[in-house]
């Protein structure tokens, strides 16, 4: 029930269910949100927001469930027709064409016909729609023109646009999904002028957000979304930032999936990797620790947070401002990837296909490819070489493909992953850099990637796991470090981390814990 | 060892039999309705001299393609190959008029293409652009410096030992074998080695396939894409050499629009717009359909206007043929 409802909901959703194979993405979720309301939506990855945002902005279809709009049904069959309903969404990544000028993008399949014989033609009236353009870049504050090439904006400016194209649809209802992910300090500052005097104009603002001090500032009530389940609905004045991560969290660790065995006690106090005071500018801010052989450092942080760009600037990927990486005491000097896979690094990439394999090709030459040095003699490929090594990693890792042969395109998943292992392993790296290691992938295939690192860190391989599964993170890691913003905000002994510390640790700032007031 | 394949049983798809893939088949069996039907509605198809003859019209075709098809597997393109055979003829020429002697003159002419190649290599590295752009502004750059340098003259002075390297027939078991054919399979076996056999060709193809993933597989691609230019206007240059030797004069208008035949045949061979597939074999074969199409066109007495008009359909339709493969998952 909803606290103080004087009047019908604006928006009011009645137990939504959508499944995907085989997850229960939203399970009977109810939702609603007033005229002039700032609603917060929070929860963790893969806690169902974005599924409730797609359905609610026509994206996908719910399974079962109702949508009503000033207590009528609705039911948005695809964005265009949630647009006319009066649903309008802005995702984090801009759906803009950066070369037009802002007044085309605001009209982009709406355009203003004029009246009069040039109707016939599909003559799109500019004169109209560039004084209707700068009449709502004034309602959300904007100090460009009209005419501005997008390109040249900058994010914030870009999101004006994003917003006063909604507000062209007439819209009634504005989800932004992470607005502030992208924005600095003072443009945050822009944003929630704007959603305030949206508010005075009674539109209703949904937003998803993984920052909670700014929840703190700017929304009226929170939504908590865990497992596609709705698990509370507050006003912010009743909420706390330590209530609202526990209804976040909340979940018992499936133990069964997820474990560590042996050297997380017994650990070797020999230092493989050491990371000094590495800055790389607008991305990461004085990041220092030190890897342990056969240890597990996982590292937690939301997107945004900087978590892949440190795993990046490491490997040599991206160039570095300032700081020092040392290997085996060593200071070395990683200014590519090369560099980095001869020092003994590897990196599992985030993304495994774009990133990690050359899907076109083979199980076998993808796994030679870092791996041709000692696969070769004098600069020619040493097949049977290569048959051994392709062969014992397939075997090793448990490869399922009809042959190394198979293009890695034809294989699932989890088994993809394995051939990025395998690629790397095959290079006996020291330090491991895995970024997401078991995204989108199914459980059996997690828990033997589970096993392959216990089995590595038996061997004396330091790993880095960069992870935003709490769960995984909790059981894997020996030590925890937690980012914010390209912060290092804390590094945690496995024994006193818990959810609710790291959650807390990666979501709001500590400074301004006690005192959720707007000023900056 | 608890495989269940046998190592002996295991095909090498980068190895010799590469070409064995279903594409080369195909490119093969095209080529051999072409012979059977030519050989058997013409009197003189099947004849050593024209085959022969096919050959050699067909080899600095081929030649360049094998340079082409690097930067095509890369995922690039280099349209300066026509200009680069042109000005590798003429630097040899060059060199003869100063009297140099005959080895010289074949280098001048190599490393002239290997320079161009170079050079839009930097272009595409250093410059940031991408390949279409940068072997568009060399083609136009290398036709102007052929002009420029000889004021549209052609040059002739070469001497006798350079022409019989491209007008000589080698007689082989009562076969007169032209060289230029000979260059071409001995390149044609060298550049297969290279590309399926070596840890730069392996690259090659990993570069193409994936370019990010490449590069955080610890490679230096800026280097490797250096190569890959370079060794493009190196065959290119050879190409270039063997078209004088074989013409006995190098003409500033010399190969003009031969880039384009260049990159059919490797499209023909097999290669994939996308990048990351195309073998040296299929280039080759590429080339040869093409040649093999423009003789019988001629033989049957197919009117010499409209044979432009016929080569392109040939190319549209196999590669349409080509994609309907692959949609298929071949």
């Amino acid at each position: 029930m909803i606290q103080q409802a004087t009047s019908v909901p604006l928006l009011e959703v009645r137990g939504l269910s959508k499944a995907f194979p085989g997850v229960q993405a939203l399970d009977a979720v109810d939702f609603e949100a007033h005229r002039g309301e700032v609603v917060a939506l929070l929860g963790e990855n893969g806690a169902g927001k974005s599924t409730l945002m797609k359905i609610l902005s026509g994206a996908y279809r719910p399974d079962t469930g109702r949508i009503l709009m000033d207590g009528a049904p609705i039911d948005p069959e695809n964005p265009h027709h949630a647009r006319e309903l009066g649903i309008s969404i802005i995702y984090q990544e801009f759906n803009l064409t950066r070369n037009q000028a802002v007044w085309t993008n605001i009209f982009l399949g709406r355009e203003v016909l004029p009246h009069g014989p040039l109707r016939a033609v599909n003559f799109a009236d500019r004169r109209a729609m560039r004084a209707k353009a700068s009449e709502l870049l004034k309602r959300v504050g904007a100090r460009f023109s009209p005419d501005a090439i997008v390109r040249n904006l900058s994010v914030a400016e870009q999101q004006m646009v994003e917003i006063a194209k909604a507000l062209s649809d007439d819209a009634q209802v504005i989800i932004m999904d992470e607005p502030t992910s992208a924005l600095g300090t003072e443009e945050v500052a822009i944003l929630f002028g704007i959603i305030r005097s949206l508010k005075e104009q009674n539109l209703t603002v949904i937003f998803i957000s993984h920052r909670l001090e700014e929840v703190f500032r700017i929304a009226d009530r929170i939504v908590v979304l865990r497992d596609g389940k709705r698990i509370g609905s507050l006003p912010v004045r009743e909420a706390t930032i330590d209530k609202v991560v526990s209804l976040m969290v909340g979940r018992v660790l499936d133990r069964q999936a997820v474990h560590r065995t042996g050297a997380a006690v017994s650990r070797d106090p020999q230092v493989i990797c050491e990371v000094r005071h590495l800055t790389r500018k607008g991305a990461l801010e004085d990041i220092s620790f030190q890897l342990r052989r056969g240890e597990i450092l996982g590292v937690a942080g939301l997107i945004g947070s900087g978590r892949t760009e440190l795993a990046r600037a490491i490997f040599g990927a991206d160039p570095i401002d300032s700081g020092e990486i040392r290997i085996d005491g060593r200071p070395v000097a990683l200014a590519s990837p090369s560099h980095a896979v001869r020092a003994g690094l590897a990196l599992i990439p985030e993304n495994r296909q774009q990133q990690g394999l050359v899907l076109i090709h083979t199980v076998r030459s993808n796994i030679a490819l870092p791996n041709l040095g000692v696969l070769s003699r004098g600069g020619v490929v040493r097949e049977r070489a290569v048959h051994k090594l392709v062969g014992r990693y397939i075997d090793k890792l448990r490869i399922r493909t009809p042959g190394p042969l198979q293009r890695v395109m034809n294989l699932s998943g989890g088994n993809q992953q394995k051939v990025v292992l395998a690629k790397w392993l095959a290079t006996n790296p020291k330090v491991l850099i895995m970024d997401e290691p078991t995204r989108g992938i199914d459980v059996g295939a997690k828990a033997e990637i589970y096993a392959i690192m216990n089995d590595l860190v038996q061997e004396g391989v330091g790993i880095i796991m960069i992870s935003s599964e709490m769960p995984e993170v909790l059981a894997m890691s020996d030590r925890i470090l937690t980012m914010r913003e390209g912060r290092m905000t804390g590094l945690l002994e496995r024994s006193e981390a818990t959810q609710e510390k790291i959650m807390a640790l990666l979501s709001y700032d500590h400074t301004q814990r006690f005192q959720p007031k707007d000023t900056e | 060892m608890t495989t269940t394949a046998k190592p002996a049983a295991v095909k090498h798809p980068t190895g010799w039999f590469r070409f064995l893939r279903a594409q080369e088949l195909g490119i093969i069996l095209i080529l051999a309705v072409m012979c059977v039907f030519l050989s058997l509605s013409t009197k003189t198809f099947l004849t050593s001299t024209n085959i022969f003859n096919v050959m050699r019209a067909f080899s600095w075709i081929a030649i360049a393609a094998f340079g082409e098809i690097l930067v095509i597997i890369i995922a690039g393109i280099d349209l300066s190959v026509g200009s680069t055979m042109a000005l590798a003829g003429l630097a040899a020429g060059f060199a003869y008029r100063a009297d140099q002697p005959m080895a010289v003159g074949l280098l001048a002419g190599i490393l002239t293409g290997a320079a161009v190649g170079l050079v839009n290599g930097l272009i595409v590295t250093k410059g940031r652009l991408p390949a279409f752009i940068a072997t568009l502004g060399t083609l136009s750059i290398g036709r102007g410096l052929c002009y420029g340098l000889t004021n549209g003259q052609p040059l002739t002075e070469f001497p006798d030992s350079f022409r019989t390297l491209g007008q000589y027939d080698l007689p082989v078991l009562g076969l007169a074998i032209p060289l230029p054919a000979i260059y071409m399979v001995i390149l044609a076996l060298i550049m297969g080695f290279f590309l399926a056999r070596t840890v730069w060709g392996y690259r090659i193809y990993a570069l193409g396939g994936n370019e990010q993933a490449t590069a955080l597989s610890g490679i230096n691609i800026g280097r490797l894409k250096l190569l890959v230019f370079t060794l493009s206007g190196l065959l290119a240059g050879i190409a270039g050499v063997v078209m004088t030797a074989r013409l006995g004069v190098a003409s500033p208008t010399a190969a003009n629009g031969y880039e384009l035949d260049v990159i059919a045949a490797v499209f023909i061979g097999g290669a994939s717009t996308s990048g990351g597939e195309g073998t040296i074999f299929g280039a080759l074969m590429g080339a040869a359909i093409m040649q093999v199409l423009r003789n019988g066109l001629v033989l049957l007495g197919f009117p010499a206007y409209w044979q432009s008009a016929a080569i392109g359909l040939v190319i549209v339709v196999t590669l349409m043929l080509d994609q309907y493969r692959k949609r298929r998952g071949g």
